[in-house]
Order: C-alpha cells, then sequence, then structure tokens
C-alpha cells in the first residue's frame, strides 16, 4: 500500500510516510477501523528505519486521526483528517462574513443586523 | 534512554599523525547509527579502539557501561557486541557450512531462522570452500556471521562495499529488521544514500574530529540551501549570522547552506532588499561535502 520514501529528497522520511497515511485515508485507501501494517513489516517492507515507523503511528494518534491498541496495533479513527479549532473558527468567520455581507445588501443597519444576531443567539442557546 | 556507546575526548596517534582527535560519541539503545567520513577520517581507528582492538592514546571510553580499555572488560564486551570489519577476515581452509558450523557453537543465542533465511537469500553455497568465494560473497558470509549471532550492538565497517544494489537492499533490510527486534547499530559507510534511509542518527567526522552529531530527522528539517538574488552586488561579510554554514556569493546571487535559523536568515535578505529568496532542501550528501570542504 506505501510507496517506498525517497531518502535524498530532503524531506525527513517521517514526514513523507506521514503523508502517505493521511492521503491513504483522505482518498479512502484507508477507512475508519482498518489496521495498519506492524511496525516491523512496515519498516521491512519499505526498508526504513523502525523507529521512523513508531514516529509517524504516535504523531498520527495525537493528530486524531490513528488510535493505538496495545499490543494489537494501529487503527484508523476516522474518514478525515480531523480539523483544528483554528480552521474550524477560520472557516466560520467566513461564512459570518458573507452573511452580514448579504444583509448590508438588503438595506439593514449595524444595529438591526447586531440586534437579530444577539435575539437569535439568545433564543437558540435558551432552547438548550 | 539508555546510552550504549560512549566515549569521552577519545584520541589515537600514530607517531605524529593524529587519528582520532578528542571524540566524544554517545549512542543510545535502539537507535540505529550511521557512522560517516571520508577514507582515512578516523572511522576504522574509532571503531577498532571501541572493540578494544587498539588502545587509545588517551580519553576514554564504553561500552554497555564496561570500559573499552580494560582487558577484564573486553569479554564482557565481545559477548554482546556482534563486529563485521572491513577487511571480512575469514578462515579460507573452511567451506561455507563450516564455518557457519564453528562460529555457531560460540554464540548460545544464535538465530537459526536468520542463518537459514540469509543462506538462502545471499545465495551462499554451503559446500564451498571460503577461498573460492568471489569478494561480494565473502562480505555477505561475514555478514552472515554477524547477523545471526544474537548480539545486542552490532558494529559494521563498510557493510556494503563491493556488494550490488540487490545485496545492499537486503542487507538494509535486515539492518531494519535487527533494529526492530531492539538491537542497537552502528556502522561506518560511506554509501550516503544508504545511510539516509535507515539510520536515526548520523555522526560525521573528518580528519579525526566529529563535525555533526544529530538525529537525521533535525537534520533534514533543520538544514536548508537558500538562494537570494540582491538589486546591487553584495559580499560575504554581510552575512555574518548564526546558522550559516557557507556563503557563496557570486555577483548579486547569493547562496547559503543554512544549518539552523533559517527564518531570521531569510529576514536579513529581505532587509538587505532581496528580490527573490528561495530555500530548498538540502540532501545528506551535500552536507557532507560542505562539512568536508569546508575545512579543506
Amino acid at each position: 500500500m506505501f510507496r517506498k520514501p525517497n531518502p535524498s529528497s530532503g524531506v525527513p522520511i517521517y514526514v513523507q510516510l506521514k503523508e502517505q497515511v493521511r492521503h491513504a485515508i483522505e482518498t479512502g485507501g484507508l477507512t475508519a477501523g482498518d489496521q495498519l501494517p506492524g511496525i516491523r513489516s512496515l519498516a521491512e517492507t519499505l526498508v526504513i528505519n523502525p523507529n521512523t515507523v513508531i514516529k509517524v503511528y504516535r504523531e498520527l494518534e495525537q493528530e486524531g486521526v490513528l488510535e493505538i491498541r496495545h499490543g494489537l496495533g494501529a487503527f484508523v479513527i476516522s474518514r478525515r483528517r480531523s480539523r483544528s479549532k483554528a480552521e474550524e473558527m477560520r472557516d466560520a468567520q467566513h461564512l459570518v462574513h458573507e452573511f452580514v455581507d448579504t444583509l448590508k445588501k438588503q438595506g439593514l443597519e449595524e444595529g438591526e443586523i447586531r440586534r437579530l444576531f444577539e435575539a437569535e443567539i439568545a433564543g437558540e442557546f435558551q432552547r438548550r | 534512554m539508555a546510552t550504549v556507546i560512549e566515549t569521552i575526548e577519545l584520541t589515537k596517534k600514530y607517531g605524529k599523525h593524529q587519528a582520532v582527535r578528542g571524540m566524544n560519541l554517545s549512542v543510545q539503545a535502539g537507535s540505529v547509527c550511521a557512522f560517516l567520513g571520508q577514507n582515512g577520517a578516523g572511522k576504522s581507528s574509532t571503531i577498532k579502539m571501541l572493540l578494544g582492538m587498539i588502545h587509545p592514546t588517551s580519553g576514554s571510553g564504553s561500552i554497555f557501561g564496561h570500559r573499552i580499555d580494560k582487558e577484564s572488560d573486553s569479554l564482557l564486551i565481545r559477548q554482546k557486541v556482534a563486529f563485521v570489519a572491513e577487511d571480512k577476515r575469514l578462515y579460507d581452509y573452511m567451506s561455507v557450512g563450516q564455518i557457519i558450523h564453528f562460529t555457531r557453537s560460540f554464540f548460545p543465542r544464535w538465530d537459526h531462522d536468520l542463518e537459514a533465511r540469509l543462506l538462502e537469500q545471499f545465495e551462499l553455497p554451503p559446500e564451498r570452500k571460503i577461498r573460492q568465494l568471489s569478494k561480494g560473497m565473502r562480505t555477505k558470509l561475514a555478514l552472515l556471521l554477524g547477523f545471526a549471532r544474537g548480539c545486542e550492538l552490532l558494529i559494521l565497517d563498510e557493510p556494503t562495499e563491493g556488494l550490488d544494489p540487490v545485496a545492499i537492499e537486503d542487507v538494509l533490510q535486515i539492518v531494519v529488521s535487527l533494529a526492530a527486534q531492539g538491537t542497537t547499530i552502528f556502522f561506518s559507510s560511506h554509501q550516503i544514500v544508504e545511510v539516509e534511509q535507515v539510520a536515526d542518527h548520523v555522526l560525521m567526522i573528518d580528519r579525526g574530529k566529529l563535525v555533526l552529531d544529530a538525529p537525521m530527522d533535525r537534520v533534514k528539517e533543520q538544514y536548508r540551501h537558500i538562494q537570494a538574488v540582491f538589486p546591487e552586488p553584495v559580499e560575504e561579510r554581510d552575512f555574518r549570522l548564526p546558522g550559516i554554514e557557507k556563503v557563496s556569493v557570486a555577483g548579486r546571487t547569493v547562496s547559503f547552506v543554512a544549518s539552523h535559523n533559517v527564518d531570521s536568515i531569510v529576514e536579513h535578505a529581505r532587509m538587505l532588499h532581496a528580490g527573490s529568496i528561495d530555500v530548498l532542501p538540502i540532501s545528506l550528501k551535500e552536507i557532507f561535502l560542505e562539512k568536508v570542504k569546508a575545512r579543506s
């Protein structure tokens, strides 16, 4: 499933392998629950240092992409790479910006837009 | 992590010639550590001192905590360490099968499965006399004897010298598989690409001195080649910044090799009104050539 990394590319081998795992998940080559190759067998197949494989699996575990079950191996958690809070906020900001822009074009004043937002937020969160 | 090999100011003089000059090494358990240097840089002298084959002129060292310069510790070291020498010395009058049988009898932890796998993979004829083996086959046999010993530390001096690409890949694969079982591997080489592939730590020596000692990933992440084009001709002395290992100026174009601090160097180039700045990765081979050339 994985290609041999190019050792002389200047990009660390662990970065190259990590990208390959991510890519396999993003393109559906690996889906949630799938098991990744064992550390030793992947190291032998790609002829790379086993510590490199360990590093890749550990980092992907920290990023919430893989789960390491001790004694069993590494498994895929999510189909997509989980998004960071910063990315979510950036996307949300973009939506709000467009929405406010639309309301302004419809002729609403700043105060009116603010009152609508505040009312909606108050209503939305009280209902919960 | 436990330290397997440690040397402090290890020095070897042959008459007036200093082969090894104040070497401070530290190799961690479970790592695959590459030891790079040109011919005559002091690699073999260092390895021979580690194994107690020659005595240091000054300084000290230990392997698994046993002193390398103490006769009584030597046996303890030899029980835990396998060594494949550069010259691959073997008993010429024995056959392949005989020397395997002979060597096996000394080592209670001998790996029979690995022996069988390697005999087949390396296509070694058990009946053939060692004196009739080709250079490549001798190397493969010497490696088999070292790999199958079941050691905790494997020291290899130029292990792939004289092997074809297929055999080199086989050898690297065994190195990887032994490392996965917890064997620490220390190998000298000047085949830089194979080193980049399997090593997680790199040591470079030049004329008896250590010039680089770093994890492979850090070397790859931090070393960069920077190229900047300036509106006016510039001079080398405009670029005295930490992290710049080397500067070469050709009119308005300047090339740097940086070992760290890349952001500040780029910032500095911008301040000098560089029109275009390219930051490129750099291979271990280029770093090696720079390290060795810089001192020539």
